[in-house]
């Protein structure tokens, strides 16, 4: 087995992985950083965001503006002190990305521009046109040359972490390449592995976001915190998935029903009014957009196409083809390409999909785990910004904000604890080899890992969708544990070294499973709807309600080899901003006036 | 939309381990009107054989993971159709120009290591604090580079290159379009740094103009512009080194 010996071992390569990096390599030179990455650094998912990175500009805005959007916006199971250090340090780590060179969209005389998003009551969110998480990627990628400490392993697969005198020390990984094993040492590991979404059918994410950082620290004994809340984004492409941008509305676009009726203002975003404004209707939050689609839809009053299902229309024609070249350059060429539509000429049919993993692996405002020297950032993590639904927009902001703090984190420690003992490394990193390599040689398998995964998603869609009950998410948990077994039985067409996908994609089912295990477990337990778990049921339906006296309260799902997680619960930290009714639109206002009204 | 075909897809196969020489095979592949290419080769890999080998993610044209020789010509499979071949069939095989590791996975290492080489960062040309805000860029300034930042590193421009295929060592055209982003970018002071490899033999004078490049590059940046322009840069460069006390640094 190759042997590496870093200070700072991290795994993934995305935003969050590359400025951790950045830190690290900022804060000491002389500290040895192993980025670890499944694909090159600029292929990751970062590479697919579009709208924009929210962080307050405006004279009109302020912190607390920022801070009140993101804790209502999670239904209050945010963690407020850790809600403000960021929103705090978001203009300064933007402000850093622009002197990186990040292309961000301009106003006239030369400064950067922010746009409105979903649920922020003034607009934050620096964009860079549609494309902001590439530029984001690729700016945060470029920069990290510069750092001749920063190491890169590109295309490989990290297959366990290290842990011994109960701390981590450092990761085991496939060099995709030749299939061949290194263990790389680090008295710091950071996990920037991303979200796991895939799990779904029906989602906007890419092949690689299959939850490996989760299960990882999972299956150390690492709570995966908040799993039940999964987003979806209110405007996706039917079958595929993909996305079409909340900037989309943003920029004024607007969200009709088969009678080309405005149908938000029946979901307490209205009333209309003749300019886009902030908090209502279209500039909503991504869950209660996604939740009148389903009623909408229940109503029967979307559209009904024979191949795409049901869909809405995204009308984007009053915004003008020039603009929508300037601001939304992406969208346009989706809509052509994949669609065959022309968006200056026709509406486009859209519909909700999974985009986003609230929850993760549960770290404090350090982004440290409960495991001394692993820590975990950006989607795969839970840091506690996002609660019950994230703010499109936050997460990008996120990478920035608790990569730098993971990132000099990471580097105390690296500086501050002894080296571990390599010979007994070696030997866990061996036990690891063979337990991989075993998956890899067995014979007598029958089932194909195509199939599993396909009932693992419709599995997931099925009792996990926007809204649930009792009965689909027992189904649900039943069949994540039928699955668990039929896994035990794959069949593997390829048994070479090099570049073998196929045994990789094995390995990224069985993470899968795991996660998939968390968030159904997380729900079926969480009885009450909060945020992006809305149920249907409960007795008298007393589950249709939040319920902040028995779930105001974190879930952690725990890993129990072989059977289904353990669920517990753990306080929400509230500093300044205590639960009151979630509300949007006019209501919305009316309720903003009257919290400031009593601070005065 | 829905009814159902079946295409023909010939893929040029190259397992390391057990062929002397890439084979062609050919696999029958139901398919609808909405899928890609690469969805067509996720269905051979599915179906018929798990060891098909091809690197892929988003789906939606900016990861640029995805690109191959799709009946000759480099393409980002996500991005195109097997209707518009059907009833013909596809023949799909690794991009030209690059060693083949398996099947449609090229060696992409010597692509990274040119873009390395160019210095794709700001080099400040003033130095500013956070404290001190963004740097200002008038609408003017942003449009000099904006369209060499949207390069996905696709590398379907190598594939299509002669010149690359003749001189590997050649930094090719989007390294050299990225090195063209960053020297236009007016926070930028780094373009006489980045000078000596765009000028060195390995530079832009491999380039002969033929423009393929831009033609195949599926995210408009124009490398082949941003090759010619440095040309003249380059060519300016050489003459101010022998006229110039300092060797041509501004």
């Amino acid at each position: 087995m190759e042997i590496y010996k870093a200070d700072v071992v991290i795994v993934g390569g995305g935003g969050a992985g590359l400025r951790a990096a950045i830190a690290v390599a900022e804060s000491d030179p002389s500290l040895k950083i192993a980025l670890v990455s499944k694909v090159y650094p600029m292929r990751s998912h970062t590479v697919a965001a579009e709208g924009g990175a929210a962080g307050v500009k405006r004279e009109d805005d302020s912190f607390d503006y920022h801070f009140h959007d993101t804790v209502g916006g999670g239904d209050w199971l945010c963690e407020q002190d850790v809600v403000e250090y960021f929103v705090q340090q978001a203009p300064v780590e933007l402000t850093r990305l622009e002197h990186w060179g990040c292309p961000w969209s301009r106003t006239a005389d030369g400064h950067v521009n922010v746009r409105p998003f979903g649920g922020m009551k003034i607009q934050r969110t620096w964009f860079a046109a549609d494309k902001s998480g590439f530029h984001i990627l690729h700016t945060l990628f470029q920069t990290s040359i510069k750092y001749p400490s920063i190491k890169r392993f590109d295309e490989y697969f990290c297959v366990d972490l290290l842990e011994e005198d109960g701390r981590c020390q450092g990761v085991v990984a496939i060099e995709m390449g030749t299939g061949e094993f290194t263990m790389i040492e680090g008295k710091s590991v950071i996990l920037a592995t991303g979200g796991a979404g895939r799990v779904f059918r029906e989602s906007t994410l890419g092949g690689i976001v299959t939850g490996d950082g989760m299960a990882l620290a999972f299956r150390h004994g690492v709570a995966l915190r908040d799993m039940e809340f999964v987003q979806y984004h209110p405007t996706c492409m039917p079958i595929t998935g993909l996305l079409f941008t909340e900037a989309c509305r943003g920029e004024g676009g607007y969200l009709v029903n088969k009678d080309g009726y405005r149908y938000l203002q029946d979901y307490g975003l209205g009333p209309l009014s003749d300019k886009p404004k902030n908090k209502y209707m279209e500039l909503g939050p991504r869950d209660r957009l996604s939740q009148a689609f389903w009623y909408e839809q229940q109503k029967g009053r979307t559209i009904e196409h024979p191949v795409m299902g049901s869909v809405v229309h995204l009308d984007l024609r009053h915004l003008g083809e020039a603009y929508l070249h300037e601001r939304l350059p992406l969208i346009y060429e989706m809509a052509e390409t994949f669609m065959g539509i022309d968006p200056a000429k026709e509406p486009i049919p859209v519909r909700p999909g999974v985009h986003y993993t609230m929850g993760g692996v549960c770290v404090d405002g350090k982004c440290e785990t409960s495991l001394p020297g692993l820590y975990a950032i950006g989607e795969c993590a839970s840091v506690g910004i996002h609660g019950a639904n994230r703010l499109g927009s936050n997460s990008l902001t996120e990478l920035l904000v608790f990569g730098k703090v993971a990132g000099d984190e990471a580097a105390k420690r690296a500086k501050s604890v002894a080296p571990g003992n390599s010979a007994s490394l070696l030997k866990q990193a061996e036990a690891a080899e063979q337990r991989v390599m075993a998956l890899r040689t067995k014979s007598g398998g029958t089932e194909r890992i195509a199939d599993i995964r396909k009932d693992m998603v419709k599995s997931m869609e099925d009792g996990c969708g926007i809204y649930r009950v009792e009965e689909t998410m027992q189904a649900t948990c039943d069949k994540l544990g039928q699955l668990r077994e039929r896994f035990k039985n794959v069949k593997l067409d390829d048994n070479s070294s090099v570049w073998n996908t196929e045994w990789l994609n094995a390995i990224e089912l069985d993470y899968q499973l795991d996660v998939a295990q968390a968030m159904a477990h997380s729900a079926v337990n969480r009885k009450e709807s909060r945020g992006a778990h809305q149920r249907l049921d409960g007795p008298d339906g007393a589950y249709t309600k939040r319920d902040d006296v028995n779930f105001l309260k974190h879930s952690d799902a725990f890993y129990v080899p072989g059977a289904a997680p353990r669920i517990t619960y753990g306080d929400v930290k509230i500093t300044k901003s205590p639960p009151a009714a979630r509300v949007y639109g006019a209501e919305g206002e009316k309720a903003d006036q009257e919290r400031k009204a009593s601070n005065v | 939309m829905s009814e159902q075909k079946v295409i023909e897809i010939e893929v040029l196969r190259y397992l390391p381990e057990s062929d002397q020489a890439p084979r062609s095979e050919v696999y029958k592949v139901p398919f609808t009107d909405d899928m890609s290419v690469l969805q067509g080769a996720q269905y051979i890999k599915d179906h018929f054989d798990g060891s098909l080998t091809f690197r892929w993610s988003c789906r939606m044209a900016i990861c640029g993971s995805c690109g191959m020789m799709i009946n000759g010509i480099p393409k980002l499979s996500c991005e195109t159709f097997i209707r518009d071949y059907y009833p013909n069939r596809i023949t799909i095989e690794a991009l030209a120009n690059f060693p083949i590791e398996k099947d449609l996975v090229v060696d992409l290492s010597g692509f990274i290591e040119k873009l390395e080489a160019i210095q794709p960062y700001i080099i400040p040309k003033e130095p500013r604090t956070v404290e001190q805000g963004e740097y200002i860029q008038t609408p003017a300034q942003f449009a000099e580079y904006i369209q060499f930042t949207s390069c996905i590193n696709c590398t379907l421009c190598y594939a299509a290159c002669p010149q690359v295929g003749l001189n590997p060592e050649f930094i090719g055209p989007a390294a050299i379009a990225l090195a063209h982003r960053y020297n236009m970018d007016s926070r930028d002071g780094g373009q006489a740094q980045r000078m000596e490899l765009l000028a060195s033999e390995d530079g832009v004078y491999n380039c002969s103009a033929v423009g393929y490049c831009s033609e195949v590059c599926p995210k408009h940046v124009d490398p082949g512009n941003a090759v010619n322009i440095n040309k003249i840069n380059a060519a300016k460069d050489y003459f101010l080194r022998f006229l110039s006390p300092k060797g041509g640094a501004k």
